[in-house]
């Protein structure tokens, strides 16, 4: 049995006029990293909260088909209690922050502290916390006087700290310089490996590429597409729906067109495009 | 109209030295990207363009106004600002009303308010939503609402705080639209972003900023290629940059344009 699996789900919000997801069937196995991709209104943040029981739990609307993660059903579930085995890191990070806490330090236990975790584990677990999202230095400072980049690393830690088995990522990297996204990346590729579940909303082709073991395409609430990131971020089908690809591989795509590109397969790191255009 | 600043620093209340020293000159007209590692200081910079913040030394000058002696209200008429986050802008009960305020407020005739609001819904692809309730749109359309506010004020300057944050390849496409419209329009357009291939393909001048501090500044191609000094703070350069350089060509390459062009003059000639 997946450790994910989704059926027939099709969900629509209270103020909704047509269904956001239409009918997905997905199965995610434990441990897996797995990136969906999608324009804007593909359903993307709304899968992000029927998998982390915010819908229904929380929006209410329409919801049939069925969600389980970790052998327990969303529907048979409170919010309070399905929290306990999924985190969700919300795509804007100031909704994130609680504001009831005057340090960052004090804002990643909270969590914690609603979990009912003994304060010296706590300490333990926050500090290890802020030194593997690597922003130790910012302990002490208020959430709010963090720039963007700064707050969207401490809504992360503010996850990861929870241990959670199932990890929901909805653009965890937006506002992060390339370094920091990095560290991001590499973070939860570990956690993976660790047999954490990840699911993440990307936007970052390439990253995709070198860190996610599945993709998988969304588009008006359907599954379109879904495969190793290889193959789906070059397929034909992504690129004529419209959905953002590596300029690694739109360039590519263009040089076959010109002959300038001779292998069949396209490239989406550096990579494969350095040794492509190579030959 | 001209932005002058000289030798600006800002110091937070809790005592973070955010701006060390920072002096440039931004001409009229200009595209200028803003880049550098997070809590490097781009956002505050760009808050002294309209007096969101003031200097705790050195001074911003707006055409001829200097920032310390006008009000915020005031600079509004020169500096129309973005915010990354939209939520910290929008507060109208529809899309409409939102857009139609910074104008209305800016005190223009009837007919012009009509004619600018009507370009901005136009130009961010908002025109069926004028009715709808900004907070039930998408944050992605959000976004877009709130550069359309912007945008609809007619402000010789305009500054994006990372417009392309958490947008799809068709939004971001949309917002290069508005940036080159602007730049028709001869406005200055002044934006932070993180996403350096977007900054290659549609500005001219880059200003990196390091620690509160102008690491790199110039035409965008020369700052791109700079990979041992961006890597200062943080910044990749663009992907196809990269490929270049990794391919061995000398010229600095940013658009796929340049690209294919470079790739084709180096075939080997069909006897």
């Amino acid at each position: 049995m997946a450790f994910i699996n989704i059926q027939n789900l099709t969900y629509q919000y209270p103020t909704s006029k047509a269904p956001v997801l239409k009918n997905i069937n997905l199965q995610i196995e434990q441990g897996e990293f797995v990136a969906i991709v999608g324009p804007n209104g593909a359903g993307k943040s709304t899968l992000c909260y029927a998998l982390s029981g915010f819908v229904p739990h929380f929006f209410k609307g329409e919801l049939s088909g069925s969600i389980e993660v970790a052998g327990r059903q969303s529907s048979q579930s409170t919010l309070s209690e399905w929290v306990l085995n999924v985190g969700l890191a919300f795509q804007n990070p100031f909704n994130q922050i609680s504001g009831a806490k005057y340090t960052v330090f004090e804002e990643v236990a909270f969590g914690l502290e609603n979990m009912g975790v003994p304060r010296t584990e706590m300490q333990v677990r926050v500090e290890a916390a802020l030194q593997l999202t690597g922003i130790a230095d910012l302990a002490q400072r208020s959430p709010y006087s963090l720039s963007g980049g700064q707050q969207q690393r401490v809504a992360l830690t503010s996850i990861l700290v929870m241990r959670p088995k199932l990890l929901v990522l909805d653009e965890p990297t937006s506002q992060l310089d390339p370094i920091g996204a990095r560290e991001v990346f590499n973070t939860i590729r570990n956690m993976a490996k660790d047999g954490t579940t990840i699911v993440l909303v990307e936007h970052k082709v390439e990253w995709i590429a070198n860190f996610a073991d599945r993709v998988v395409a969304l588009k008006a609430g359907q599954v379109l597409l879904e495969g190793k990131p290889s193959e789906a971020l070059t397929s034909d089908l992504l690129a004529e729906q419209g959905f953002g690809l590596s300029r690694y591989t739109s360039t590519a795509r263009e040089a076959k067109k010109q002959g300038l590109w001779k292998k069949d397969t396209l490239p989406v790191t550096l990579d494969e495009a350095v040794e492509g255009f190579k030959q | 109209m001209n932005i002058t600043i000289q030798d600006l620093r800002f110091t937070y209340p809790t005592g973070l030295d955010a701006l060390k020293g920072i002096s440039l000159n931004i001409k009229s007209g200009e595209q200028v990207a803003i880049v550098g590692q997070n809590g490097a200081g781009k956002t505050t910079l760009v808050r002294h363009f309209n007096g969101l913040l003031q200097p705790t030394s050195g001074s911003v000058i707006i055409g001829d106004w200097d920032t310390q002696k006008h009000t915020v209200a005031k600079l509004a008429s020169r500096v129309g600002y973005v915010f990354q986050n939209p939520d910290e802008q929008l507060f109208s009960k529809d899309v409409l009303t939102e857009v139609a305020f910074g104008p209305k407020n800016l005190g223009y005739a009837s007919e012009k308010i009509n004619a600018l609001v009507k370009r901005a819904l136009a130009l961010t692809e908002l025109s069926a939503e004028t009715e709808t309730n900004p907070y039930d749109l998408s944050p992605a359309w959000r976004k877009m609402a709130a550069l359309a506010s912007t945008i609809a004020m007619d402000t010789p300057i305009v500054i994006f705080d990372e417009p392309t944050t958490g947008q799809d390849a068709a939004n971001v496409g949309r917002i290069a639209n508005v940036i080159a419209e602007l730049k028709k329009a001869g406005k200055t357009v002044i934006t932070i972003t993180h996403d350096i291939d977007f900054c290659a393909e549609n500005f001219e001048r880059v200003i990196a900023l390091s620690k509160g501090q102008v690491l790199l500044d110039g035409p965008v191609r020369e700052v791109l290629a700079q990979e041992e000094i961006l890597a200062q703070t943080y910044v990749d350069p663009p992907q196809l940059t990269r490929l270049g350089k990794r391919l061995g060509w000398p010229e600095p390459i940013g658009t796929q344009q340049e690209f294919l062009q470079a790739l084709s003059r180096r075939q080997p000639k069909q006897a």
